[in-house]
Parts: structure tokens; C-alpha cells; sequence
């Protein structure tokens, strides 16, 4: 594989809340590689978002990173302490997307000058040329009748519509690396199917790395080429999209399949995942995701389990891969995922 | 089962919604919405964004007021203008569950008080005793302790909440509860949850359910027939396998076509279909609500109704994602 474009190591990321520490993000570490596309999926809490706002300086003001890199193009982002430092990363070298369009265009705008403003900022064009650029970037996003576009303001916008011009935002920029947060949660099915096209050409297109952050399993089959699943502050799983849909290693990854409707069978109770998330204002102790696991070994209460390889590409963090440990079948929905895996590959 | 055989709860009869604005046209939002729920059932109602799938469940609980048309529980009409005594019955046995529980409880009231509003708005209850006991059964049935009515909402997660919010439902002992989109705003985790939550409910209580939603894929796991709106009108209306099956109407298709699948292979070759809306020719031949098969309606006109008889006979024509789950 190519150097990755971005790598985290052993991330912490801790916030404080009125007096009380809480860990968000519990020794993270994880590789980007250009072109790709990976998804960071999980539980609401679980760190996604987090994760990804410490690599633009977009962590609220309450956080800070404690220890570990982010390094990119040499730089290490964790060292960042000004704006001024983070000005030149963010927008053009990694963006975002937000879930909500409603909220990230300026209402008083108009929706053509909120485009031009951030090609004269990041592309030294002005006046008739940035217009004119701005102009190509709203066609380029599918919006038809752009020049008209151009002269409205987003509540003339239909949500869809809308966040396709809050992409067409941020590929303006032409960033290396673009992060989706839940970039169609807010949106109709068929107007998401759209957005992921448009996202999907733009990035054959222009080449750029993308990060989905999604809970909807559905979504990162349609879009990842990798998946790392976050669980409470930290990543547990990782592996290409087929690694982890039909050969899943870590029983908080089997839980998160068996509870989904789509596999579900009609009339049989779904799987359920018993308790709740732990509290990450304490220290965890052993496995955070023990308690809940109907698989958890003794050791799993006393010391967190290290990544285990499943293949070059593939990694879990669960003490079932231990040679030592003892046989356990994974749940029959994940067992029925890889059979019709092998019936396609016949 | 026979549909004749089977006892009718709910039926809309033409059902038209009206809003309107200042001095225009009125906005149609649900117009000629006939079906029927039989008891016992759970009925999908799937739609996007300003389709009016809500509007039509406020309409069956007297929120919305209907344009035209009859919408008959238990063979009596309740829209429109209808007696005391019946309209304490819709409330009573008519119930809701709402999307999104952080903004459907109260934040300055207790549980207790939350859970038996209803209770007391139609004084269903002998004393302080007999209250307190139906609040208590009400938690109790929907996984909570019942020590959780001396607390407020804010002390609970998104997941307790939505079950407060069926605890109020249920305290009521109705026999028909509206879900209007009630996992739409949990985790993915705690959906699975309150799915078995509300399944289980209804083997135990014998009740029926209008569920809400923009997700089929929910809608296929829970739902026993389902009906599909666009634009306020319903475009389609079978049992659910057989809908997804053989989905019939160009909306249809396309609504199926774009829901994402957890699965690779699948999602990765897939094809989406848009609607486009100015596929039908209706111009002469006007569209007529059409029991196309058994038990299986179709918003169609004569020519459209030849070429989905031919689709019905050739299935492999209409090779779908579904199809492949």
C-alpha cells in the first residue's frame, strides 16, 4: 500500500466538563491512505466526530488533545496551538461536511457569494474570475440552472440542494482530504442516494481522500472502500469494507450487524445490545466493551486487549483472537453474511 | 387469512387534508387516501420528507381536521363533527408515540405526571391508589422500574425516553397506537430495542399499530402490509414481501431502488432509479386506485394497469435489490 496521507498515533483526546475529565478518545490510532475512502462508524458518543475535529482544529473550546500525533505532510496537527497554524490546514487541505444543511450556509448570503468568498480566500482568484469559478463549481455539483443559482439565498434551496452547494463549499478548496460528517442523515433516501453519487464522481474527479463518519451500516457498504469501528473513545476493528461486512472479528462489531432490521428475520426478536456505553469520566478498567459482551473472558475485566492481526489489512482488539482463547462462534446473522459472501463468489 | 375474514380497525374512505394559507389555494396535503387496518396488524406508512404520511396519522387522532372524505374506527365515523362520548373514546383508544423523545416529554414535569396526563385529562382513574398502580404497570410493561416516576426526563437516555414516551401511550390501554417515525432519532443499538419493545407489546395486548416511517428497511422487518405515499397521495399498497417483491408503481421502485443495504457486494453494484413524475400519462386516461392482485392496490390509469399485469407474470423483469437480500 502507498504512504498514508495522514496517520494518528495513540490519540487522547480529553474534554473538560464543568470541573469533571472525560476521555472522548482513549489512544486512537489510525492510517489514511490517499484516494481512499474510509468510514468511521459507532454509537453516538463513541468519538467519531471527535476523532476528526482534531484534525482540522475544530475541537470545542472545553477539549484538547493530551497526547499522541496526527501527522500530516510532515507536520505534526497534534502540535497545533494557533489559528493562524490551523488556517492553513483547514478548508484547504481538509474540509468537512456537516449533517445539517440547514444550518452551515449563512442565511443573509447569497448562495453564489458564500462559494465565491472561499475561492478569492483560498485560490487567489477575485472579482469576474471568482464568480465565474464559483458559477462552474454549482453546475459541477449537479445544481441545474447555475448563473440563476448563483443569485439566491438558501431558503430558496431545497435540503438536498442545499447541501450540495455546502459541498460545492468545500470542493471549491480542492482539500486532500475531505471528512463527511453524517453528510445525508438529515436528508430523504433518494435524495441521499444522489448526494453519495455526487460525492462519489467528485472524488474520482479530484482525487481526494474521504472520511464518511456514519452510524448507518447501509451507507458505508454503498461508499467505503475501509470501516474502522469506534467504540467508547476508542477504535476496535478495522479492515476493508468485505473484511468487516462479511468476516467480522470483534463482538461489538457482530452486535452492531445483528441489531440491524435489514438482516433481521420477520417475526424473531432482533439481536439487542444488553446495557449501555460505559461512562468515560472514569478510568476504564480491562475491555470497555466487557460488561455488554456475552462473549467477555475473565481477562477482558482486567487488562484491554492489544490488536490482534487477522490479515495484513484486518485488525481486531478483542481477546477472542487470542490462540489461547477458547472457540466462540460468531452470532448466525454475521454466519449467514459469509455464506452468501461465498455464494457470490461462486 | 382471508381479508374479509379479518375485523377492520381503522378505514379511511377518501380521506383529503387541507392547509391553507393566507387567501390562496388551500395546500393539499393528503388527498383521496383510502385504506384499511385490520385489527391486530401493524400497517407501514412509508413516505418522504412533506409526503403527509404524519398529517394522515393526525388526522385519524383528530389533530387535523379532514377536507373530505370519512375515516370510520370501528365502523363509526370519528372526523368531523362527532359526540362527547366518541371523542373520549378516539382518545382512549387512539394513541401516539412520537419521533423524537428528547422533545415530546415534558422537561419540568416528573415521569409520574408525565405517563398519567392522559389518565387525567379523561379522569380514567378511582383514586390516587389506582393511578399510581397504573403508572407503575405502565413502566413496568415498557422494561422501566417503577421507582423512574419520581424522576425527570432529562436523567434518562434517548432509548428510556422513547420508552416513557410508549409507557404514556399504553397507560391508556388503547387499541390502536399511531408510531409516527419512533426509532428514526435512536442509535442504532437502542433500535433494536424498542422494535422488540413494541412487537412484543403487541402479542401481549392484542394491539395494532399505523407505523410511520421513511425507512423501509424498518418498515419491512415490522410491518405486515404496507402502503407507500408520494405527495400525499398513496401510490401503492400490498403485504410487505410482496411489495418489495414486486414492487409495481415507478415510485415505488425508485424509493426501494436508493434505501443503502448493509451489504458490499450488493450496495456496490447497485442501480438507482429516479422518479420522474412526468412518466405518467394522465392527460386522457386518468390514474384510478386498482386492486391490481390480491390484496395488492396500485394508483394507475387503464394503459399502466396492462403493463403492470405483464410485470406481475414476468417477476425476472423486475429484478430488484431486494429481490437479492
Amino acid at each position: 500500500m502507498d504512504e498514508p496521507i495522514l496517520s494518528v498515533r495513540d490519540l487522547v483526546v480529553k474534554f473538560s466538563l464543568r470541573g469533571d475529565i472525560l476521555t472522548a478518545i482513549r489512544g486512537a490510532s489510525l492510517d489514511l491512505y490517499p484516494g481512499e475512502t474510509l468510514a468511521i462508524v459507532g454509537e453516538s458518543g463513541a468519538g467519531k466526530s471527535v476523532l476528526t475535529k482534531t484534525w482540522n482544529g475544530m475541537l470545542d473550546a472545553n477539549g484538547w488533545v493530551d497526547s499522541g500525533s496526527i501527522m500530516f505532510e510532515g507536520k505534526d496537527l497534534a502540535k497545533f496551538k494557533t489559528e493562524q497554524e490551523w488556517l492553513t490546514i483547514r478548508g484547504s487541505k481538509i474540509a468537512m461536511v456537516f449533517q445539517d444543511p440547514m444550518t452551515a450556509l449563512n442565511p443573509l448570503k447569497l448562495v453564489g457569494k458564500q462559494i465565491q468568498e472561499t475561492i478569492e480566500l483560498h485560490q487567489g482568484l477575485h472579482g469576474e474570475q471568482a464568480k465565474k469559478k464559483a458559477i462552474d463549481i454549482i453546475s459541477q455539483v449537479g445544481i441545474p440552472d447555475a448563473e440563476m443559482r448563483y443569485h439566491q439565498y438558501p431558503h430558496e434551496f431545497s435540503g438536498g440542494m442545499r447541501q450540495r452547494v455546502v459541498i460545492a463549499i468545500t470542493v471549491a478548496c480542492n482539500p486532500k482530504i475531505l471528512i463527511c460528517d453524517e453528510p445525508t442523515t438529515a436528508l430523504d433516501v433518494t435524495i441521499q442516494a444522489q448526494i453519495l453519487e455526487l460525492i462519489r464522481n467528485l472524488q474520482k474527479e479530484l482525487g481526494t481522500t474521504l472520511v464518511y463518519i456514519t452510524h448507518d451500516l447501509g451507507v458505508v457498504a454503498n461508499v467505503a472502500d475501509r470501516v474502522a469501528v469506534m467504540y467508547a473513545g476508542e477504535i476496535i476493528e478495522y479492515g476493508t469494507v468485505e473484511e468487516i461486512f462479511y468476516d467480522p472479528r470483534h463482538p461489538y462489531t457482530w452486535a452492531l450487524l445483528s441489531s440491524l432490521p435489514q438482516l433481521g428475520v420477520k417475526g424473531e426478536p432482533l439481536y439487542s445490545i444488553k446495557g449501555t456505553p460505559p461512562n468515560l469520566f472514569v478510568e476504564i478498567e480491562g475491555d470497555a466493551f466487557a460488561p455488554r459482551n456475552p462473549h467477555a473472558l475473565k481477562i477482558d475485566f482486567v487488562k484491554a486487549p492489544p490488536f490482534f492481526q487477522v490479515s495484513p489489512t484486518h485488525y481486531a482488539k478483542t481477546w477472542l483472537l487470542d490462540p489461547r482463547a477458547p472457540k466462540v462462534e460468531p452470532p448466525p446473522i454475521v454466519k449467514s453474511m459469509q455464506s452468501k459472501y461465498k455464494e457470490y463468489a461462486i | 387469512m382471508r381479508q374479509e375474514e379479518r375485523e377492520v380497525l381503522i378505514e379511511l374512505d377518501n380521506v383529503r387534508v387541507e392547509f391553507k394559507g393566507k387567501g390562496k389555494k388551500p395546500f393539499v396535503a393528503v388527498k383521496d387516501v383510502s385504506f384499511q387496518i385490520y385489527k391486530g396488524e401493524t400497517f407501514g406508512l412509508v413516505g418522504e420528507t412533506g409526503s403527509g404520511k404524519t398529517t394522515i396519522g393526525r388526522a385519524i387522532v383528530r389533530i387535523n381536521k379532514t377536507a373530505a372524505g370519512d375515516i370510520f374506527f370501528r365502523g363509526k365515523k370519528i372526523n368531523g363533527v362527532i359526540s362527547k362520548e366518541l371523542d373520549r373514546e378516539v382518545t382512549r383508544k387512539i394513541q401516539m408515540i412520537f419521533q423524537d423523545p428528547m422533545a415530546s416529554l415534558n422537561e419540568r414535569a416528573k415521569v409520574d405526571y408525565i405517563v398519567s396526563e392522559g389518565l387525567y385529562n379523561i379522569k380514567g382513574f378511582k383514586d390516587e391508589e389506582d393511578r399510581k398502580r397504573k403508572v407503575e404497570k405502565a413502566l413496568l410493561d415498557v422494561g422501566l422500574l417503577p421507582e423512574f416516576a419520581s424522576r425527570f426526563p432529562h436523567e434518562f437516555s434517548g432509548g428510556q425516553r422513547q420508552r416513557i414516551g410508549i409507557a404514556r401511550a399504553l397507560i391508556m390501554e388503547p387499541e390502536f397506537i399511531i408510531a409516527d417515525e419512533p426509532i428514526s432519532s435512536l442509535d442504532v443499538s437502542i433500535r433494536a430495542q424498542i422494535l422488540n419493545l413494541l412487537s412484543d407489546l403487541q402479542k401481549n395486548k392484542g394491539l395494532t399499530y399505523l407505523f410511520i416511517s421513511h425507512d423501509l428497511s424498518v418498515v419491512r422487518f415490522i410491518a405486515d402490509r404496507v402502503a407507500v405515499i408520494h405527495k400525499g397521495q398513496i401510490v401503492e399498497l400490498a403485504e410487505t414481501e410482496k411489495l418489495f417483491s414486486s414492487p409495481l408503481h415507478p415510485y415505488t421502485r425508485a424509493l426501494l431502488s436508493a434505501v443503502p443495504i448493509p451489504d458490499p457486494r450488493i450496495e456496490k453494484k447497485k442501480q438507482i432509479l429516479i422518479y420522474d413524475p412526468s412518466c405518467h400519462d394522465y392527460s386522457i386516461d386518468k390514474p384510478k386506485w386498482t386492486e391490481i392482485d390480491d390484496g395488492h392496490f396500485v394508483l394507475a390509469n387503464n394503459a399502466e394497469i396492462e403493463q403492470y399485469k405483464m410485470m406481475l407474470k414476468n417477476p425476472v423483469a423486475m429484478n430488484n435489490t431486494y429481490a437479492m437480500l
